[in-house]
């Protein structure tokens, strides 16, 4: 009972970051058409810095600065690059945003090199949270997704509340009849992709130590926020934090059940021998399959419900 | 520009740049790559196949080219004992390999287009890669597929054990596949497919089925892709998980953009320019992968009709070229000499702190 | 008029559409018989574009009946209703921009002559899709332009292009929305003489804004206001209704001072 407990709690932080991160691209993605394959560069580079800020100031200051700095870089990015090559089409800004993180990558080896930074818990949240009989929840853990929330409901607020949310609203779905009102969209534009890119290094700079800080993590998760987006439905937030839920519950769960169709079919008295032809599919447990369960979930979802869970018709 | 006499007349010219090449390079290392751009040129015509051609961003290309090097060391592995011969038709093979992988993922791939095609592609690649690697009966694990091309009896005294051999086999393996996907363009599919990637919803209202064009295109794509990666497994007598990565896929579509997808020789040249940056600028600086993210996004930037439509902007108006022309042109040169150097110093100093 | 054997070409039956709480479409009915031409006229915002998007599938009808040549084909995907013999050319000019003027008509030929997936054949040897192209270009004044990209062609070019890829397939019910939006005197009076040619012996359903170009060409004008045809007679008889009148009038009224 507790392992369900404990596995569903730690799945749920996992998903809130997932969301954070996938906030911010189906923001950007509904407001510029783009959809930011460098959000999981941006994701690293909160981890990077945060890490050399944590060095010289502490944990505290780098929960800051680690953020606002890969927004301003998105802001940058966005002005310079983005903007330049909106005029050549979709699939241009998309070509943009993937030879940025496929730079971004190596930038960041030539900075710090290839091997994984020892950026550390820090001390105040190191620990059980709580213990359940025999199994500890991580106090960081507790604490990522007390962020993730706050973060989130205040994201939600400013959207719904304020003037500046007001703007981004309208100019998800009207942009010319606002700039035709005397707004400068181009400059809400700019905005919301940094904004958007703060949210990927906030996420960067939590998980980078409750996970692993790394020239690879950008691509380990990217991959897996773009399934969120997609299973999501492309453009909802709503369709984002279920499919964010979902995928990191399923993943947590999966990593830590051996069972495998080999043994379940033993279980109903089913026995295959070794040099049967699909026993090496069949001998996988859930345990090495779960990296790969968000892509199996895309497909299915694709091949039942093309547009998404909550997306518009195609 | 008499256009058809041109094109004619190149094609003579590359078909017998292609038959001499090994005499001008003759050593064992340029002989490598000259292999190599000969498989990455099928591979990246097979990509714009999908990019320029039909308006299709795949991340995922390498699936369909790395699943049939798989399939063609296997097959290599089963045939060994038979004949030289055989081996002339393993790319076939692998191409028809490729095709079945390109029907399976194809079909899902297809059911959306535009950003959600390419997250899908990225999402298949994933998955293949990352089943590959749980699979190790099948795939070989870590270390992968080794295989043999020498396959026994030989044809004509030969075996295919030299690389002057396995360059010739490349070479027309190339010619016969460029021929036949410039064919394609000269077909109502070609055609179709074109009008499918500028305006879908108008080619829906004319009585097309975008859905369709986009799934056979993409079959046909993976056929082609496949007889890359049979060669490749040719060439180099292994296959690794490393064939069907997204790092791979993200190298075809670099070298591919890099050439230009809008003209149909143009990923010939990225094929070229990409093999030469992963082959031979490696060799003296750690800076190689760095420099193609670079050259790519810098192409997306200013140049998006890559290497080939910058050369044929160039060929048209270098005459109306103005001074403050040269004068940027210049100042570009110089700017990205100071990139170069200030990039190498900052290796240099990473590896020795 | 129509009977069971003969039904008409196109037929809605208390069609509606709605998008979130506004009801574009609200119980439209009309009814187009074999070689007829209509003219279809509205304050804007009557829903006029909605219509022809109902009618060529790239909308689905929220409720009602709508039938070409007796089949129902609400909810039926574009290119398949463009296989059963409708064409629609659009008032925002959507052509192939980076395909020649011959490429975009040849696309369009292609699908009337059923090559869509064909890649066993060369372009060149299609004798009777050529011969169509040829036919197509005298037809709409193109012949300067064959090798040129569609993309850069002037405006009144490319609407001339947007009209020959519409009736390329020789589709027998043909809907053209705005022809002649953007055109000056000259241009629209060109224009209306290539539509008159192009339709002969077809049925057209047109929506218009210039009454010239609409009283020259249509035999029958249907007035949708507010997503109902409130009238749909002969131009002389339209000319004279009350109802219309007042739609249109009413709409001046309200815009003066």
């Amino acid at each position: 009972m507790e392992f369900t407990l404990i596995t569903l709690l730690n799945g749920l932080s996992y998903g809130l970051l997932l969301f954070l991160l996938s906030s911010g691209l189906t923001l950007i993605f509904s407001m510029l058409g783009v959809l930011n394959f460098a959000h999981a560069s941006f994701y690293m580079l909160g981890a990077y810095f945060a890490y050399a800020i944590s060095i010289q100031l502490g944990f505290w200051p780098a929960l800051l600065l680690a953020p606002l700095l890969t927004g301003l870089l998105g802001a940058l990015v966005e002005r310079v690059g983005l903007r330049h090559v909106r005029r050549h089409g979709q699939v241009a800004e998309l070509l943009f945003t993937f030879g940025l993180s496929y730079v971004v990558v190596e930038l960041v080896q030539l900075a710090w090199g290839r091997s994984a930074l020892p950026y550390a818990i820090p001390a105040q949240l190191d620990g059980p949270l709580f213990t359940l009989y025999s199994t500890a929840f991580p106090a960081y853990r507790g604490f990522m997704m007390l962020l993730a929330l706050l973060v989130l409901l205040a994201a939600g607020w400013l959207l719904k509340r304020s003037r500046i949310g007001m703007l981004i609203q309208a100019a998800l779905t009207h942009p010319q009849m606002l700039e035709a009102l005397g707004h400068n969209v181009p400059r809400l534009f700019t905005l919301v992709f940094a904004a958007g890119c703060a949210l990927a290094g906030l996420a960067g700079v939590v998980g980078g130590n409750a996970f692993v800080t790394e020239p690879g993590m950008a691509a380990g998760v990217g991959s897996i926020i773009f399934v969120v987006v997609v299973v999501g439905g492309l453009g909802s937030l709503k369709g984002a934090f279920i499919a964010s839920l979902l995928i990191g519950i399923l993943q947590t769960y999966a990593v830590a059940l051996d069972v495998s169709l080999l043994s379940a079919l033993a279980h109903w008295g089913i026995q295959i021998a070794p040099d049967a032809v699909g026993y090496p599919l069949l001998r996988l447990t859930l345990a090495q399959v779960a990296p790969v369960l968000p892509y199996l979930l895309l497909v299915l979802v694709m091949l039942l419900r093309p547009r998404g869970l909550f997306g518009l018709r195609d | 520009m008499a256009l058809s006499s041109w094109r004619g007349k190149s094609l003579w010219l590359a078909f017998a740049l292609l038959l001499a090449a090994p005499l001008l390079f003759a050593q064992s290392a340029a002989l490598s790559i000259l292999s190599q751009c000969g498989c990455m040129m099928i591979l990246a015509l097979s990509f714009n196949m999908l990019l320029g051609q039909s308006g299709m961003l795949s991340f995922g290309h390498a699936v369909y080219s790395g699943l049939a090097a798989f399939a063609s060391a296997h097959l290599m592995n089963e045939l060994a004992g038979s004949s030289a011969a055989a081996l002339l038709l393993v790319p076939l093979a692998g191409g028809v390999a490729g095709m079945l992988a390109g029907v399976v993922f194809g079909y899902v791939a297809t059911r959306r287009s535009g950003t959600a095609l390419s997250m899908i592609s990225l999402a298949l690649v994933e998955l293949v890669a990352a089943a590959v690697l749980m699979l190790p009966a099948w795939f070989g694990g870590e270390s992968g597929v080794s295989t043999n091309r020498v396959l026994g009896m030989p044809l004509f005294g030969v075996d295919f054990s030299s690389q002057l051999q396995v360059y010739y086999l490349i070479a027309f393996w190339l010619f016969v596949s460029t021929a036949a996907m410039y064919g394609l363009t000269q077909t109502p599919l070609g055609r179709i497919a074109n009008a499918v990637r500028d305006n879908p919803q108008r080619a829906a209202f004319i009585g097309h089925d975008p859905r369709q064009v986009r799934y056979l295109m993409f079959m046909l794509s993976a056929f082609f892709a496949g007889v890359g990666g049979a060669l490749t497994a040719i060439n180099f007598e292994i296959v690794s998980a490393e064939n069907l990565s997204l790092l791979r896929s993200a190298q075809i579509l670099l070298f591919t953009f890099i050439g230009g997808i809008g003209y149909f020789f143009g990923p010939m040249i990225g094929a070229i320019t990409g093999v030469l940056f992963s082959s031979l600028l490696s060799a003296y600086t750690r800076g190689w992968q760095l420099y193609l993210g670079l050259l790519f996004v810098l192409i997306v930037l200013f140049a998006p009709g890559g290497i080939a439509g910058a050369w044929i902007k160039l060929l048209a108006g270098w005459r109306q070229m103005t001074l403050r022309g040269w004068l940027r042109l210049a100042g570009g040169l110089l700017t990205a000499f100071g990139a170069v150097f200030l990039i190498e110093m900052l290796y240099r100093r990473a590896a020795i702190l | 008029m129509s009977d069971q054997l003969h039904p008409p070409v196109l037929e809605l039956r208390n069609l509606h559409k709605q998008f979130g709480a506004v009801r574009i479409i609200n119980g439209a009915a009309l009814q187009l018989r074999q070689g007829e031409k209509l003219a279809l006229i509205g304050p804007n915002g009557a829903g006029k574009s909605t219509l022809f998007n109902l009618i060529s599938g790239a909308i689905v009808p929220g409720s009602g009946e709508l039938l070409l040549r007796g089949r129902e084909i609400g909810g039926m995907t574009p290119f398949q209703i463009s296989r059963l013999g409708l064409a629609r050319s659009f008032q925002i000019t959507s052509i192939f921009p980076r395909l020649s003027v011959v490429d975009n008509l040849r696309t369009a030929v292609l699908a009337a002559h059923g090559y869509r997936y064909t890649f066993w054949r060369r372009l060149s040897g299609l004798g009777k899709v050529n011969y169509r192209i040829e036919e197509l270009l005298q037809q709409c004044g193109l012949q300067a332009h064959g090798a040129t990209l569609a993309g850069d062609l002037s405006y009144a070019v490319q609407r001339a292009l947007e009209i020959g890829i519409t009736i390329a397939g020789d589709a027998s019910l043909i809907l053209l929305d705005e022809p002649t939006a953007g055109m000056n005197r000259d241009e629209a009076a060109a224009a209306t003489e290539l539509i008159r040619r192009v339709s002969a012996g077809k049925t057209l359903l047109l929506i218009e804004h210039d009454m010239d170009v609409v009283f020259g060409l249509v035999d029958r004008i249907a007035v949708l206001v507010d997503g109902r045809i409130i009238a749909c007679d002969t131009p002389a008889a339209i000319r004279a209704n009350r109802a219309v009148q007042e739609a249109y009038l009413g709409a001046v009224e309200a815009q003066q001072p």
